[in-house]
């Protein structure tokens, strides 16, 4: 039995690997392959992928993993108390447990996260394709609205537009979002100019395709990669910038509990009680350390000039 | 050819290079006014009803709209918006009720004055540090540096700083707490630049330098690291890719002693590259300090924003915004342009 389960690894292994694919599905699956070999030889980054997937995992069962409500505490009993066996990182000024928002607060964070990748890759990715792939006047007018806006201080913008949309959690994701896409318009032209010249794609074009068949299914799925990195790579950015909106105010209102709003709660009680403050942060920090170590990997693994 | 053709054609290109440079700036910059103006137009508040207020009969409404400009059309609007801009009119703060200008110019220095120091904390150790890692590459050094850049890269700073006043200043008492200077200083001092480190050591104030030091160092530093972060990383880059050079070889071949192998050739190489990276960190800083002002309570350009930003005061946001946005745009053409003088390569074609 063994015998033939390694068997069937050698044999799969050798369809993953095989130099001439027969489907389109086996060149992706053996590129995929190929990928996760070099990514999981980096230690830091396969510790990264364990945190992010402990995160989301966190994230789908907080309600049976929180020892207690993330909303409501108890105001007699238990206000403010240090780190113990019963409250592992001390319960708020509400009398709430720390441990329990923490880990509701994965839920918001990964939102925000998942929403902003969401909504700012695809226009990257459509800006940066569409002007590699027109090239001349409609190129430089994207491009030159794209350098505006990577001209522009980020956290600034995203404060204004906050200012302007009103606080809360939907509009900070649609600011950051705004403020975000520009680098991924960058980084899709930029391939988008090495793939426009391949063989292929004036094979396509000699069929007859539009350019719009051209851009959305023989470009930008080229691009994808490149643009997946440069989001796990900004992931740990937009971490921090979404929880700087909700320690100014501007983010999650209270009583959600986000991370930077419940720091900007504990700042109140920093130099008496600096556990309501510490937690929260910590978990920023971890996550956001995870995100950059993840994307740190997957670069050095999906980079063609890298390792193969 | 002769030489005199060639000067006049290198003049022809340096005046193209800037007249280039100058359409980037007036196009980034209009650029910016328009999404000030967009989002001084979206906001939910109508800007008559907020003068008015709700209750005022029709002709009255009318007549505010006309006097705002507001029947206009949106582009004469814009128009008189960016000439409004020009001339450093903001318009009042509801707040303070002083023009916007008045408030940033007596903010701005102390922005300045954290953003500058952090700025030559950050390159002070963060280019030392990113050659060491370079030369000592894979071993402990690299790793230190790497973890202390990864640290910068994902810790939030307000929790750092919040984290950092507990330590040194609650319970260590190492440092002075949030504030630019002692109450007791703050009215004996009159501020010529408004950088009070220079102010108090001009007036030969030492003792209240020590104290604006004090309080300077923490918010200071905690700047600095991050611009560390981002620094070294960059420098090990940087000298790694240079130490990998032909002239390298050539100079060990000569036998310069490593030390000014690293430090006269590679680095003086590196350092072309580097200045842009200062420039935009630096940029990066003044950005930065909006939440490092909030936490240590420093009255600067950043905490003017945020405070106004919570009382829904619209001048002062966006003129605070026009600001950072200009120095930002500003510095960014800054770097470019010094990137394109420092290398003779670019300079040559």
């Amino acid at each position: 039995m063994s015998a033939s389960e390694t068997a069937s690894d050698e044999s799969l292994r050798a369809w993953l690997l095989s130099d001439r694919p027969r489907s389109r599905r086996q060149a992706f699956m053996g590129r995929v392959y190929g990928a996760w070999r070099t990514f999981a030889r980096n230690r830091l980054a396969m510790a990264g992928l364990a945190i992010v997937v402990a995160l989301v995992v966190i994230a789908i069962f907080a309600d049976r993993l929180a020892p207690y409500s993330p909303y409501i505490g108890d105001l007699r009993t238990t206000r403010l108390l240090p780190p113990s066996a019963a409250h592992w990182f001390g319960t708020d000024d509400q009398g709430r447990d720390i441990l329990s928002r923490v880990v509701f607060g994965t839920r918001i964070t990964l939102l925000v996260v998942v929403l902003v990748a969401v909504l700012a890759a695809p226009i990257g990715l459509l800006v940066g394709t569409v002007a590699g792939y027109s090239g001349g006047l409609v190129d430089g007018a994207l491009m030159r609205v794209t350098d505006i806006f990577l001209a522009f201080p980020r956290l600034i913008l995203a404060l204004a537009f906050v200012a302007a949309l009103g606080p809360g959690i939907e509009n900070a994701v649609i600011a950051i979002a705004i403020t975000s896409w520009p680098p991924y318009a960058r980084i899709a032209r930029a391939e988008t100019l090495t793939i426009r010249q391949a063989d292929y794609i004036a094979a396509v074009q000699l069929i007859g395709a539009s350019s719009w068949r051209i851009v959305l299914r023989h470009i930008m799925p080229l691009c994808v990669s490149s643009v997946i990195v440069r989001v796990t790579l900004d992931m740990a950015g937009i971490i921090l910038t979404a929880a700087g909106l909700g320690f100014l105010g501007l983010g999650a209102q209270p009583p959600m509990p986000e991370w930077g709003a419940m720091i900007a709660n504990g700042r109140l009680y920093v130099l008496d009680q600096w556990w309501v403050a510490a937690a929260p942060g910590a978990a920023i920090f971890v996550v956001s350390l995870a995100f950059n170590l993840l994307g740190d990997g997957l670069r050095d693994a999906l980079d063609p000039k890298g390792t193969k | 050819m002769p030489t005199g053709g060639r000067h006049g054609v290198r003049l022809l290109r340096a005046g193209d290079l800037v007249g280039r440079f100058l359409l980037a700036i007036l196009l980034t910059y209009l650029g910016l006014l328009a999404v000030t103006f967009f989002i001084g137009r979206v906001i939910p508040i109508d800007p008559v009803l907020a003068i008015v207020g709700d209750r005022a009969p029709e002709h009255v409404i009318a007549r505010v709209r006309e006097e705002l400009g507001l029947n206009k059309p949106l582009w004469e609007q814009f128009g008189i918006y960016v000439m409004k801009v020009l001339q450093g009119d903001f318009g009042r703060s509801v707040l303070t009720s002083n023009p916007v200008m008045q408030d940033i110019r007596r903010a701005f220095p102390a922005t300045l004055e954290l953003a500058t120091l952090g700025t030559i904390i950050g390159a002070g150790l963060g280019v030392p540090l990113g050659v060491w890692a370079a030369v000592r590459r894979g071993r402990l050094p690299d790793q230190v540096v790497r973890v202390m850049g990864l640290i910068g890269y994902s810790a939030p700073i307000f929790w750092l700083g919040l984290m950092a006043l507990v330590v040194f200043y609650a319970r260590l008492g190492w440092v002075a707490g949030p504030g630019r200077i002692d109450i007791v200083y703050e009215y004996t001092l009159t501020p010529v630049t408004g950088l009070l480190l220079l102010d108090t050591a001009m007036a030969g104030e030492w003792q209240a330098f020590g104290n604006v030091l004090s309080h300077l160092i923490l918010p200071a530093s905690l700047l600095g690291y991050f611009s560390l972060a981002y620094i070294s990383r960059m420098t090990r880059s940087f000298m790694l890719n240079e130490l990998g050079q032909e002239y390298v070889v050539a100079a060990r071949a000569k036998g310069l002693s490593e030390t000014r192998i690293i430090w006269r050739h590679a680095l003086r190489n590196a350092m072309v590259p580097l200045v842009t990276v200062i420039a935009l960190s630096y940029a990066g800083l003044l950005e930065g300090s909006v939440l490092t002002e909030t936490v240590f309570a420093w009255p600067g350009l950043g905490l003017y924003i945020t405070n106004s930003l919570q009382n829904a005061d619209m001048n002062a946001v966006l003129g605070g915004t026009i600001i950072v946005g200009s120095i930002f745009i500003g510095l960014n053409l800054l770097s470019d342009l010094l990137y394109r003088i420092l290398d003779p390569r670019t300079r040559a074609r």
